[in-house]
Order: structure tokens, then C-alpha cells, then sequence
């Protein structure tokens, strides 16, 4: 279908909507070509390709909301649609902070956001199946403990999204993904291990040498060879950039609007307060070229923007959709998020902690006594309490050098107390994802073990 | 139900000679075998927050995977359109993984026996919407009478109804009807100006609207979250390190789920990287422990009659008496290990690759009376409920969060402790449970199981158990 014709779709449902009895409605269409290819021991394992498409419809009569998706999008699926979502109207509750964005507020950014690349839909699948063999190689020729493979995968991903509503507001982007992972298998005696290492880009081009790819991985899963669990003890802990983003993903749930309305956040009603070190500036910004949190518009049709959120260690803004904005008095920031149908709910752009100074080899050297987390595992993260427990996987920290590998350990403490503890900050900041942090170091938490 | 009578016969005129050719044009390229998996599913939500119902949604998806084996290889393709030349164009997208002589022919389709695990005449999605929207009212009714201290209540309801057809090119062709409904409440509750604590409750299967309104009522599941926020209010800071462990009946059962459960699973094991990899028929765990993975429980949110690559389900024995028994074995997996399905090949649509999956995972009951395990205790930590939980298959490490928890105090439980991990090995782990009571209660019906980024529901089942050792993650 062409793009035209899928952005006039979006307008008719709208108008189909209103004619059926809607005030106001939102219509979404996304249109999408996965790849993904499998290669395990050097050989292929399994290949994926397929496109797909749905339309959502979020209407309103008054101040009442329903909503509904299809994946046919057929004239009688798009009427079975409209229909459904009008019926459910019925049933849902007058809501004086429902509705659409002031049309002063909805709008687009313009110019090139490097969204979409054409490599990515020109790489042959012989290409796409050479990269993900020559990784996976890299890894198993990289050392004889490398016995195995849980495999190396090629994914790629194209992307049509459009949004229209019944206030004027009608845009689209394309975009593209790929990426390359690798996850070998280490076994030396009794210790066996897996870690992986990925690259992912908008472009083709931009993935990092396969071979590169496959050495990291490899890196990475020896060193975690032969690891001890240690004794239960309250020691510094130094996050690297792969795991420092999980408190990102912890500080985005913290400063959620929704969340915050229902006092479900440790952050609620703490703006203009100082929740953590001087040292600290969180920003989300959805409008940086080129990378994976960035769009031209939010899922409500507000222009995408950059956020301040901790600045200095004092929180400057939660982030916040069109209803979160109106029951907390505030202005969108948006952030509207959403899959095809339902209310919209709340979305990050590139958020992410801004670098410091030191690198990652001085904030290690810096700790006598302590642990460097490579991998968390498990969900023990209560936003409500702020709570933090999880199981972790590292090195242990003994005068300033990564002196032997650490698993079967949790590290505990409160995110209220790990946001101020945050006393050291690396330089090295890189975004693989949307979201993305340096090394930082916590001045304390329990590590739970022996 | 018979083929004719099906939605892709009666409402897509699919006919069976129509399967038979696009089986043969996924094997046009060779391969050893083929399928096909259709799927129409019906969605339905309703959501409440603030005592007001903010959002309804209903929706309906379709599609077609076609699936291609050679050997060792696998070739997949979809499409969300059931028109004969898009299936056909995605079985030779499939085919492109084979490369020797095509294989067309016959395959004689036949329908087999099957279970009848939930013979739901009328599934809840196909109920009117002015009666599922009162189960979030009520459940919010019923939090907010439940102590004053509450303060915030959301409810959800959400169901489903899955119709799937497999096709093989072994001339398995199979037909499901699969319905499934759940609701989940949160609330929060504050004493005065305090923090605020939250408390979770849900439940549901594969049953019809009845069971909502008979046998776990929306007021059952507002009691249980109410009680466990309000209960947290008390909660003093969790232990740290190793220590006795008991953990209730029920939902902890997660722990099977993550300490072997996924650590059984086939594919894991044929590539050999699972911390349970050549271990059959050695000891796991503790004599006192069987653990059972089993699909044919009548209504469970597991259950399944035929799994997602047309095989019945069935009962299989993990481990018994602490000595690991089997695996968990799709259509892939068991012809490469030269084994047979277990009835575990599971997707999460038609978009996905089947694989091995669990279905409801439990441990069979024991001798002891709870509470005299309870009481064998001088000191460690009862868990009565969990959030999630995950695992690292090749260190077998796997951690499960405890939502409410209590200390044990000279064979008493005292005080509620806040929210903290457990985190243990999977093959060392059961060796240390030295007490298995009476009572196996299966959860309620909230589980879903992530694997390789494919989300499906699944059930999890434990009597009360002694832990003698395992890392509780806490800051005390």
C-alpha cells in the first residue's frame, strides 16, 4: 500500500468515527517488514520474514472514551472497528480530564531525523546471514574455552507509523532498525557461562564490525568463568554502562505522570526538591537525530521535545502525556505513548544520565573494596517504596582492580538513597537503545550472599 | 469441533485441499516437515483507576504462520491476511530455508482425538460489556470498604478468545477453541502522611464469566490486594544473606518455574547450554521433591488441549523424588534428540516460532503439616507471596521477588519485611528442602512466561516448603 493511501486511511477512520457518533478521535496505523536471522555453531538456524499492519481507534463521545484494533483493514474491518469502539463508550465513565491535545499543542518537527535508512531494506539476506556468521565466529575462534553457542542473530526491522485526529492533526514517519548480537557459551571444570554483546543502528552501515561484536561478547563471557558468591557485606557498587541503564528505566517509572497522580512513585509531589547528588542531570530527549528514542511527534500528535528531568540533582519535571498533564495542572511534555488502541499511556525518548568525568577505569580503581555489576536479574524494583533488590553478576572490586568473577548475590538498598549515594560518574556514555547511561558508582549498598 | 464447522471453514472457506497445497508449496524447496498455524483471536479490556472505568478496548487480529524444518534449520513466515496468494507467498518465503527436490503430495489431513479441558459454551468475551465492566466496579468497591487506610484502586479485566487450526505435513490437523479471562487488582494504602504501600491480587483461566461471579469474586481478589498493602505498612527492613526459607503455597510456586522449569526445556538442552544439560536421571534435588509440569488441568490458565504445534498436551514427570526425570520437548527439539513430543511446543502467535514451553508447573504435596514447619524454625523468612522472577539458564542462577513476607522468630511468624529477591542456583537449589507440606495449592491464574521475547500464560503450583539455604536479598 502506499504511504498515501495508508495516511487517508487514518483520515476516514476519523471521519467514519464521527459519523458514527464520536466528538473527537484518534486513528493509528503502524505498517511493519521484520527480518531475523539465526546462526548457531557456524551454521543457519532459522530464518524469519514477514510484514504486517493494524489500525487502532481511540474515540470519544463527550467525556466518555472507547477504544478498538483490528489487523483487517478492509472496509468491513475498519467499520467492525469504529463500531466497537463506539459500543464500549457505553460502558466507560464520564472522565473530566479525558480528551485530545489543545490544538496549539499538537504540531510536527520538521527536517530529517534520520529515522529510516534505505540500507537497511537493500542488505541482501546472504549479507545479513555473513554478519551474523562472522560474529559468531569471532567469538568461538576467540578462546578454546569458548566450546559453545547459544547463537548469533541478524535482525532488521522497517516501519511505517501514522496518527490522525479529529482536531486537524495527521503525520507519519518511516523508520528502520538493525541489529547484531552475539551470546557465547564459556566452560572451564564445573563453571559454565553465557553473556552476550550487540550492536544495533538505524542504518546498516552504522552496525560496528561483526567481528568486533563477536570479540566483546567472548570478552564478556570469560571473564565471568569460575565465579564465587561472597560474603553478605555493605560495600560500594559500580554499575556499568549496560546495567547503569537499568536505573534510568527505574528513574522513567518514578517520573511517570501516571504514576505520579496516583502517588505511586517514590518521586510523587517532589519536583523543585533535590533527589539526588549535585552531580546528577537526567535528560530525555526524543528529538536527537538519528537515534532510537527519537520521533517527530508523540503518540498524541504533540511535536516531540528535550526534557530536563533531574538537573543538578533536583527534579525539574516528570514526564507526562496530555491526561497526567491535566490532572497534575501541568503542560504536556510529550511523551504520549501508545500501542495501537487504548488511552494513551507514557513513553521515554533518549533519556538518559548525562556523562561525568571519569573514566571507567579510574571510578574502579577508585573502590578498595567493593562490587562491579555486569548483569541484574529479576523485576525487585518497587517504585511505590522505591525498594531495590536485585540479583546481580559481576567482579568483586579489591584495591582498585577487578580481581575474580561474582554470581548468586543480590544487591539491595532503596532508589531514594541509591540516587543520592550516586558519587561517581564515568565519561563514557553511548546509547545502544533509547535509553543509556555512563559507569557510575553508588557509595553504598548490601550485597547479600554468604 | 469438527473442520466444517470451524471459523477459518465457515467465515475464510478454507478447505482442507487448500492446507494440502499450501503445505506443499512450503515444501517445494525440500525440508523434512511443515506447518501451518492459524490464528484468530478476539481481545477485550476494561481498566479502572480513581473509581472511574478510563478505558475499554476491543480488538481483533489474524493470521497465518507457516513453518518450515530441514534438518536443523527453520524457516518462518506470517501473514495477517488469510487470502490464498498471501498464505502461499509466505510458505515460499518459509520454504527459502530448504534446498533440494521439493516434497509435494498428500498429506491426509486428518482430525485427531483431542482433550476437552475447558468445555466453555459461552466464553466471557462473548458476554455483554455492561456485565464484565461491574466485576472492576466491584472489585473497587470492595477495596475501598476493606480498611480506610486505602487510598488508590485500579482493577483490570481482560479476556480473550483464541481460535487456532494446525495443519501438518504429517496430517495432523487440529482445531481449538481457547478462551481466557483475567482480572488484577492494585491498591495502595497510607497510614496518615506515610509512604505509601501497594498490594496485588488477581486470578482467572480458561473459564466462563461464572467464575468471577461464583468462585473468586472481584471482592476476593480487592480483600487479598487490600490486605496485603495494608499489611506492608508494617513492613521493617528485610535480612540479608543466607538463611532458612519457607515459602507459602501457591503462587511461590514461581519458583519451579524459575529454579528448573526453564532449565528443562528442550532447546536449551539439545544445544547443551542449560545448567541442567546431561543431567537426566541424576539428583536435582531433595527426595521430598516432585515436580510436575502438566497441561491437562481442567480451566487452568496453563492448560492447553493441544499444544501450538497440533500435539495433545499431557502430564510430565520433571523430577521425581528428587531425581531429574525429563525434559520439555517440542516438535524440533524431540526429532533432533530422537525423542518425542512432550506436548510443550508453544508460540505466542502467529507470528512467532513454536518452542518449548511450560504449562502449569507444580510440585506434588508432601507429608508435613504447614504449620509445624513453620514452627521448625528458630530463624529465616516465610515468603507468602512473589512478584516475578527470572532466571540465567546456563548458570542456572535465578532470582523470584517476595511481595509479602514475614520473619520467623523461635517457630512464629513475626513482622512483615519489604520487598526483597531471593536468589539460589537451579540444580543446588531443591537439594536444600527438607520439609514438603500437605497442602499443594495451584495459583490463581495471573502467570505469564517471557521467553525470547515471546509472552505466553502459564500456571505454577507448591504446597508449603522448607528451604534449609538460599540468599534472601534484603539491606538488614
Amino acid at each position: 500500500m502506499s504511504e498515501n493511501h495508508l495516511l487517508e486511511l487514518a483520515a476516514d477512520v476519523v471521519k467514519r468515527a464521527r459519523a458514527a457518533g464520536a466528538t473527537d478521535s484518534e486513528c493509528t496505523i503502524s505498517e511493519g517488514d521484520e527480518f531475523s536471522a539465526n546462526v548457531r555453531m557456524r551454521e543457519i538456524e532459522s530464518l524469519k520474514e514477514a510484514g504486517s499492519r493494524g489500525a487502532g481507534l481511540r474515540i470519544l463521545i463527550g467525556k466518555r472514551t472507547g477504544s478498538s484494533y483490528t489487523s483487517d483493514l478492509s472496509n468491513e474491518g475498519i467499520e467492525h472497528m469504529v463500531k466497537s469502539a463506539i459500543a464500549l463508550a457505553a460502558i466507560t465513565t464520564e472522565d473530566p480530564h479525558a480528551g485530545l491535545p489543545e490544538a496549539e499543542e499538537m504540531g510536527s518537527l520538521a527536517g530529517d531525523l534520520q529515522l529510516y535508512c534505505p540500507d537497511v531494506e537493500q542488505l541482501e539476506t546472504a549479507q545479513k546471514i555473513d554478519r551474523a556468521k562472522r560474529a559468531e565466529a569471532a567469538a568461538l575462534d576467540f578462546d578454546t574455552r569458548i566450546d559453545n553457542s547459544d547463537g548469533a542473530s541478524f535482525d532488521s526491522h522497517i516501519g511505517r507509523h501514522i496518527f490522525a485526529n479529529s482536531r486537524g492533526f495527521a503525520g507519519e514517519y518511516r523508520s528502520s532498525y538493525c541489529s547484531l548480537a552475539v551470546s557465547p557459551v564459556a566452560r572451564q571444570g564445573e563453571s559454565m557461562e553465557r553473556d552476550y554483546w550487540y550492536t544495533m543502528a538505524r542504518s546498516g552501515a552504522g552496525l560496528e564490525p561483526p567481528e568486533q561484536v563477536g570479540r566483546i561478547a567472548a570478552e564478556r563471557t570469560l571473564r565471568r568463568l569460575n565465579a564465587v558468591k561472597v560474603e553478605t557485606k555493605k560495600v560500594p557498587v559500580v554499575f556499568e554502562p549496560r546495567v547503569a541503564r537499568s536505573l534510568l528505566d527505574s528513574i522513567f517509572e518514578a517520573v511517570h505522570g501516571m504514576s505520579i497522580y496516583r502517588h505511586e512513585s517514590f518521586l510523587a509531589g517532589k519536583l523543585g526538591e533535590r533527589v539526588a547528588g549535585e552531580n546528577v542531570t537526567v535528560i530525555d530527549d526524543a528529538t536527537i537525530p538519528g537515534l532510537f528514542g527519537t520521533s517527530p511527534f508523540d503518540d498524541e500528535g504533540v511535536p516531540s521535545r528535550r526534557t530536563v528531568v533531574i538537573e543538578r540533582g533536583v527534579l525539574k519535571n516528570y514526564l507526562l502525556n496530555c491526561y497526567a498533564a491535566r490532572k497534575l495542572g501541568l503542560k504536556t511534555t510529550g511523551n504520549g505513548a501508545r500501542g495501537l488502541a487504548g488511552n494513551a499511556g507514557i513513553g521515554h525518548g533518549n533519556l538518559f544520565l548525562e556523562k561525568g568525568v571519569q573514566t571507567p577505569e579510574q571510578i574502579v580503581g577508585s573502590v578498595a573494596d567493593g562490587l562491579y555489576v555486569t548483569e541484574l536479574l529479576g523485576h525487585g524494583v518497587n517504585i511505590v517504596t522505591g525498594d531495590y533488590s536485585r540479583g546481580a553478576f559481576g567482579m568483586w572490586i579489591r584495591n582498585g582492580e577487578l580481581a575474580f568473577a561474582v554470581s548468586e548475590v543480590t544487591i539491595a538498598g532503596n532508589l531514594k538513597d541509591m540516587l543520592t549515594g550516586i558519587d561517581a560518574i564515568g565519561s563514557d556514555l553511548e546509547f545502544r537503545g533509547s535509553v543509556a547511561a555512563p559507569t557510575l558508582r553508588i557509595g553504598e549498598m548490601t550485597v547479600g550472599g554468604k | 469441533m469438527p473442520f466444517s464447522e470451524s471459523i477459518f471453514a465457515t467465515r475464510f472457506q478454507i478447505t482442507k485441499p487448500d492446507l494440502e497445497q499450501y503445505l506443499s508449496e512450503a515444501l517445494s524447496q525440500g525440508g523434512d516437515y511443515a506447518d501451518l498455524y492459524f490464528e484468530y483471536l478476539l481481545t477485550s479490556s476494561m481498566s479502572l483507576d480513581e473509581s472511574m472505568v478510563k478505558s475499554a478496548t476491543q480488538g481483533v487480529s489474524m493470521g497465518v504462520g507457516v513453518r518450515v524444518i530441514a534438518g536443523e534449520r527453520t524457516g518462518y513466515a506470517y501473514s495477517d491476511d488469510l487470502a490464498p496468494e498471501k498464505i502461499k507467498k509466505a510458505a515460499r518465503v518459509a520454504a527459502y530455508i530448504a534446498a533440494g527436490p521439493g516434497k509435494p503430495g498428500k498429506y491426509g489431513l486428518n482430525e485427531g482425538k483431542q482433550h476437552n479441558l475447558y468445555p466453555v459454551i459461552t466464553a466471557p468475551i462473548e458476554t455483554e460489556f455492561a456485565e464484565r465492566v461491574e466485576l472492576v466496579k466491584r472489585a473497587d468497591r470492595a477495596a475501598r470498604a476493606y480498611d480506610s487506610r486505602v487510598f488508590q484502586v485500579q482493577a483490570t479485566y481482560a479476556d480473550n478468545l483464541r481460535h487456532v487450526m494446525v495443519a501438518t505435513s504429517e496430517g495432523v490437523l487440529t482445531l481449538d477453541r481457547q478462551p481466557l479471562a483475567r482480572m488484577g487488582v492494585m491498591v495502595l494504602a497510607r497510614q496518615g502522611d506515610g509512604p505509601p504501600q501497594r498490594g496485588y491480587a488477581g486470578g482467572g483461566g480458561r473459564v466462563e464469566l461464572d467464575f468471577f461471579l461464583k468462585d473468586k469474586t472481584p471482592e476476593h481478589f480487592a480483600a487479598e490486594a487490600a490486605r496485603e498493602a495494608v499489611i506492608m505498612l508494617d513492613a521493617v527492613e528485610a535480612p540479608a544473606g543466607e538463611m532458612t526459607v519457607v515459602l507459602g503455597p501457591g503462587w511461590p510456586g514461581i519458583l519451579l518455574h524459575e529454579a528448573v522449569g526453564h532449565g528443562l526445556e528442550a532447546d536449551f538442552n539439545r544445544k547443551k547450554v542449560s545448567a541442567f544439560s546431561g543431567r537426566i536421571g541424576q539428583k536435582v534435588a531433595s527426595e521430598l521433591c516432585t515436580v510436575i509440569d502438566d497441561g491437562t488441568i481442567n480451566s487452568r490458565r496453563g492448560s492447553l488441549n493441544v499444544d501450538d504445534e497440533g500435539h495433545p498436551t499431557q502430564r510430565n514427570v520433571l523430577i521425581e523424588n528428587g531425581i531429574l526425570r525429563g525434559y520439555l520437548q517440542d516438535k524440533l527439539s524431540s526429532t533432533l534428540l530422537h525423542s518425542q513430543s512432550t506436548g510443550s511446543g508453544r508460540r505466542e502467535s502467529y507470528a512467532h516460532i513454536p518452542m518449548p514451553r511450560m504449562t502449569n508447573t507444580f510440585m506434588l504435596a508432601g507429608q508435613s503439616d504447614p504449620e509445624e514447619i513453620i514452627r521448625s524454625v528458630p530463624k529465616g523468612l516465610y515468603c507468602a507471596n512473589f512478584g516475578g522472577g527470572q532466571v540465567d539458564i546456563t548458570s542456572g542462577n535465578f532470582v523470584f521477588s517476595a511481595s509479602e513476607s514475614y520473619l520467623i522468630e523461635g517457630g512464629k511468624l513475626g513482622r512483615p519485611v519489604r520487598n526483597a529477591s531471593l536468589i539460589g542456583n537451579g540444580p543446588e537449589a531443591l537439594k536444600y528442602v527438607s520439609m514438603v507440606g500437605n497442602d499443594l495449592r495451584l495459583d490463581e491464574g495471573v502467570g505469564v512466561c517471557g521467553k525470547e521475547g515471546q509472552s505466553v500464560p502459564v500456571g505454577v503450583g507448591i504446597p508449603t516448603i522448607k528451604i534449609d539455604r538460599m540468599t534472601v536479598g534484603g539491606t538488614a
